[in-house]
């Protein structure tokens, strides 16, 4: 949809006319397209396995590296963005659909990302033999699945969330479907969805750090990029390329947010449907460009004028009745037995295949042996659940209480959350080697290292709401100390802290595969627990144990969801909401 | 497939003429595991040439319901709507709704939002634009085409929601209550603003069916008033308002026949005249009990005990005096009724001997008294009460009675009538609830 910012019928010919902005939109724009264009070809040279790609530590090839990685990722947000419109949509328009989509998604959302890179990528490079494609397609779709599932929850949330009367006004003013779900659905879905992706690609830098080395049955590919630049230099030894990385990411994620993210938000306020309290956005840089320079009014016309004959050629169809015609009710009644069957057919084939590799492949003490390391994987995600928060909610408390502390740190904690932990997990490393402690229990803190920061962020949110009302009634009252955290803070905080948790419990799972081994040149520290297992059998390419490392992780994260993260969900949803 | 209606349907109003024919309309809701509920129960309705209709019924009365179902937005589960003569499966060309809630895109401007209509219609674009801007002009919006709907007023807001209405030229125009959300100054401008419109026929529209909960703006606008009894939705009455126009408030007719409609909305079926006797045939368990506030409930006896009115009023007096909406009137006279503390007759109340009493007692004495009536007048209450009594540790799921009335009810009326139910409880120290776990139970908190 193209935004009109003025009314086109007076201001025509003033709008195509130049202004002083295009002078900084046109070399952009030309030289962004070029880049891109190099990168991609990049993507696709021959490459045969075992062959090594050359990467240099020489800190000059960083913005080459920086611009492969960055175009992972912008292809898997894409990638993304597509999945879960087509993905979101099937699952708000049909009941049947609905039933089977919302478990499967429930479930991905809990498989290791990781794993899915472990899994896919034989597939992926089979589909492109002798071509560096595949693993660059195993690569981006590790990142897509970082992305994907949280994208796709808030759209489908959004999309059954939109208001009746809104709905009903499309309906009588007969919009087709196609029309409301561009002008209806995915505009009401703006700004929930651009806030997500902005959390998923924080997530997302993680992966796609963690996704360039790729293990094949026992040999590492390396993907130009700084994930591989930091892998190389981990294999060096070298401290000083490690620090070139750090900086060379802060730098990509500075540019996300300010060329990406900083204009989105600021331009889905007005898809915002609440009416009050909406606060202005100061207009950042690069929107305030898009907005003045005539470039972009240009691309704006033509792509209306499209969308303009598209709609004639649309017409050109039989017209609709002035009166629609009555539905036909079988149809759906054998629908509905067609599907079942499907669904019933799809179950009894999976728990077949399950079956088979289980009994034939792993045997059932292998089994009982991962569900011992899942637990202890799952002690070291609560103790660090409960340690971060202990630390972090007296911080966060602290900063919430200021309004304009709060606002001068809180861009700079997202920035923290967005920061790829595992860039820092070399320097962790060599400090464990150094001062040889114990990796069982030193190893761990490297899963909530990212992770953390959703707790102080969510935190500090949480105490900026606390309406003011209720701190002046506790000072009338003399409320203080401990029982001014019981009556007031604590409750007051409770939906909050559970949100930040919970994000950080699921980001802690996931890093368990990255931080439950780890390396510095040869030395190797490895902490028992279900992460290290799957990376283990990952490098192995034992692809049944490490399925089964996957589904019983995948599984402890569903129980642990269910059993305490729902539960503690409904009683900040029904008790201590503020409204 | 569009049919003519058969013959033998029409109903005696339907004339050839006739914009909108509903006929025999049913709807009932079904609840998974519970018996379908009735809603609206065998509507005949035609609306006519030049004819402007206004329904009025109390809040959850099936009303906007029945309007949806006119405008092909629900499809009736028995019964038949024809629009000119076709059947209705859906909304038709030709009929426009403005919503009580405007229903405009916030991120469209107020030229989107009117051009939206025609857009879907596929009107080329410099058409589309022309139509809009003059619909826009027609209503008083120019010079806000570029504003979006959040830099407007309410009254501006449902001024392009009349826009987008009128821009299509609809043959006949529903408002499901335009003007509630308004302040009444702003709703008094704007309802001038249409009916100056439809007087001056500057718009094609031919008919016009207004839902509102508001006695006076009926009067003023309609041809005719539809009165609808609950429980489910019947006509109850089809008021002519024969009064030329414009219209004023202050004229004998127009308190007549507001005075009328007044005692028709507040008269409970079954118990016209104050026959007490006939209660029983109307009140069970699954009565829609009026969520009536008790503090307002006090309120108004207070003042209806007091001079000026000493026991006796007139309900549209009574209304503006103590600054009442009609739904909150209607919902307080209901339950005055029902507790047989005050009897209405022909638009007038009456206080009754315990309306008096409890209007004199102390705060203690006020319980106590709304406690022996409430038990006698209110079965669920009674009935919770019993199982509360007989049961060994005196305590009830709330979720047991909740079951019971979705039976008859739907989920969320039947969860309004039990937090009624559980506020006039405590308020009568019947019984205590414990919030958390939701149980009902005899002790003292």
């Amino acid at each position: 949809m193209p935004q009109r910012w003025e009314l086109p019928s007076i201001a025509w010919p003033q709008r195509l006319r130049p202004s002083y902005w295009d002078g900084v939109a046109l070399p952009l724009v030309i030289g962004a397209l070029m880049l891109i264009a190099w990168a991609s070809r990049q993507m696709n040279v021959p490459y045969q396995p075992g062959e090594a790609l050359p990467i240099s530590l020489d800190p000059l090839y960083l913005p080459e590296y920086g611009l492969r990685t960055v175009l992972r990722m912008a292809l898997a947000l894409i990638c993304s963005l597509a999945f879960s419109l087509v993905y979101a949509a099937l699952a708000a328009k049909s009941k049947r659909a609905e039933r089977i989509l919302l478990p499967v998604l429930d479930v991905l959302q809990s498989v290791p990302i990781l794993g899915f890179l472990s899994i896919t990528v034989t597939g992926f490079v089979a589909l492109f033999p002798g071509r560096l494609l595949g693993y660059e397609c195993a690569a981006i779709f590790a990142i897509f699945t970082s992305q994907a599932w949280n994208m796709t929850f808030s759209l489908y949330q959004s999309f059954i969330g939109v208001p009746h009367d809104l709905r009903e006004a499309a309906r009588m003013y007969h919009l087709s479907p196609w029309q409301s779900f561009w002008q209806l659905e995915v505009p009401f879905a703006l700004p929930h969805l651009v806030w997500n992706m902005m959390i998923s690609v924080s997530g997302g830098w993680f992966f796609v750090v963690a996704s360039e080395a790729i293990s094949v049955s026992g040999k590492t590919v390396l993907l130009p990029g700084i994930g591989s630049y930091i892998a190389l230099a981990i294999d060096r030894r070298d401290l000083d390329a490690v620090f070139y990385a750090i900086f060379a990411m802060l730098v990509l994620i500075l540019l996300y947010d300010q060329l990406l993210f900083r204009p989105l938000l600021a331009w889905v306020q007005r898809f915002k449907v609440e009416e009050i309290g909406t606060d202005e956005i100061e207009p950042p840089w690069f929107l305030v460009m898009l907005q003045r320079a005539r470039l972009f009014h240009l691309l704006a016309l033509v792509a209306d004028e499209a969308g303009a004959l598209a709609g004639r050629l649309r017409r050109l169809a039989p017209p609709r009745a002035r009166v629609p015609a009555p539905p036909s009710p079988w149809r759906g009644a054998l629908f509905d037995w067609a599907w079942n069957g499907v669904l019933i057919l799809g179950v009894a084939a999976g728990l077949a295949a399950i079956y088979d590799v289980v009994h034939n492949e792993v045997g059932w003490h292998e089994i009982v042996h991962v569900v011992l390391l899942g637990c202890i994987t799952l002690a070291r995600v609560v103790v660090l659940i409960v340690l971060a928060a202990l630390f972090w909610v007296p911080v966060g408390v602290w900063i919430g209480l200021r309004p304009r502390l709060a606002r001068l740190v809180q861009p700079w904690i997202q920035f923290l959350a967005a920061f790829p932990a595992n860039l820092f997990f070399p320097l962790a490393v060599s400090a464990i080697v150094e001062f040889k402690l114990d990796p069982e229990i030193w190893l761990s803190p490297l899963m909530i290292l990212g992770t953390q920061w959703y707790i102080l962020f969510n935190v500090i949110a949480g105490t900026l709401a606390l309406p003011t009302d209720y701190q002046l009634v506790a000072g009338n009252l003399g409320v203080g100390g401990w029982l001014w955290w019981r009556r007031l803070v604590l409750p007051g905080i409770f939906p909050a802290l559970v949100t930040g948790a919970v994000t950080a419990a699921g980001g802690s799972w996931n890093a368990s595969i990255v931080a439950e081994i780890a390396r510095w040149g040869n030395t190797t520290l490895t902490a028992t627990g279900i992460g290290a297992y799957i990376a283990i059998e990952t490098e192995k390419g034992d692809f049944p144990r490490l399925a089964l490392g996957i589904t019983v992780l995948c599984l402890f994260v569903l129980v642990f969801n269910r059993l305490i993260w729902r539960r503690l969900y409904r009683l900040a949803e029904e008790r201590l909401r503020l409204d | 497939m569009m049919r003519s209606p058969p013959p033998s349907l029409h109903p005696s109003r339907t004339a050839a003429q006739s914009l909108i024919a509903a006929t025999a309309i049913s709807k009932t809701y079904q609840t998974p595991g519970h018996a379908g509920r009735l809603v609206i129960d065998q509507i005949d309705f035609a609306l006519g040439e030049g004819e402007i209709v206004a329904i009025l019924g109390k809040s959850g009365s099936g009303k906007s319901t029945f309007l949806r179902i006119l405008a092909g937005l629900t499809l009736p589960s028995g019964g038949a709507v024809y629009y000119r003569g076709q059947e209705v499966h859906g909304p038709a060309q030709g009929i426009a709704m403005v919503f009580q809630s405007f229903a405009l895109f916030p991120w469209l401007t107020v030229l989107g939002n009117v051009e939206l209509g025609l857009e879907a219609q596929g009107v080329p674009r410099a058409e589309r634009r022309r139509r809009a801007i003059a619909a826009i002009d027609l209503i008083g919006l120019d010079g806000f085409e570029s504003a979006y709907p959040k830099e407007l007023s309410g009254g501006m807001r449902q001024r392009v929601g009349f826009a987008r209405a009128l821009v299509v030229n609809p043959d006949v125009l529903l408002l499901d209550e335009p003007f509630s959300a308004l302040d009444v100054l702003t709703a008094e401008t704007l309802r001038g603003d249409i009916i100056d419109l439809w007087l001056e026929r500057r718009v094609p529209t031919k008919g016009i069916i207004i839902v509102s909960h508001n006695i006076e703006e009926a009067v003023e606008l309609a041809d005719r008033i539809i009165i609808f009894g609950s429980d489910p939705a019947v006509i109850r009455a089809d008021i002519p308002v024969p009064m030329p126009r414009p219209r004023d408030f202050n004229t004998p007719a127009f308190r007549r026949i507001v005075d009328e409609v007044y005692a028709l909305l507040t008269t409970v079926p079954g118990r016209e005249g104050g026959k007490r006797g006939a209660r029983s045939e109307t009140i069970d368990i699954a009565y829609r009990l009026p969520d009536a506030s008790i503090q307002q409930l006090a309120g108004l006896l207070d003042a209806l005990s007091a001079p000026p009115y000493n026991g006796r009023a007139d309900l549209p007096q009574l209304a503006e005096s103590e600054h009442l909406s009609t739904d909150d009137l209607m919902v307080l006279t209901e339950t005055l009724q029902l507790l047989g503390f005050a009897q209405v007759e022909g638009g007038d109340i009456e206080t009754l001997p315990a309306g008096r009493s409890f209007a004199v007692a102390d705060l203690l004495h006020r319980k106590q008294i709304f406690a022996v009536h409430i038990l006698r007048s209110v079965p669920l209450i009674a009935h919770i009460r019993k199982v509360l009594d007989e049961r060994p540790g005196h305590s009830a799921p709330e979720g047991r009675f909740l079951a019971e009335l979705e039976d008859h009810l739907s989920e969320d009326e039947a969860q309004r009538v039990i937090e009624t139910v559980i506020n006039w409880g405590r308020y009568a120290e019947l019984f205590a609830y414990d919030y958390d776990s939701g149980i009902l139970s005899l002790e003292n908190p």
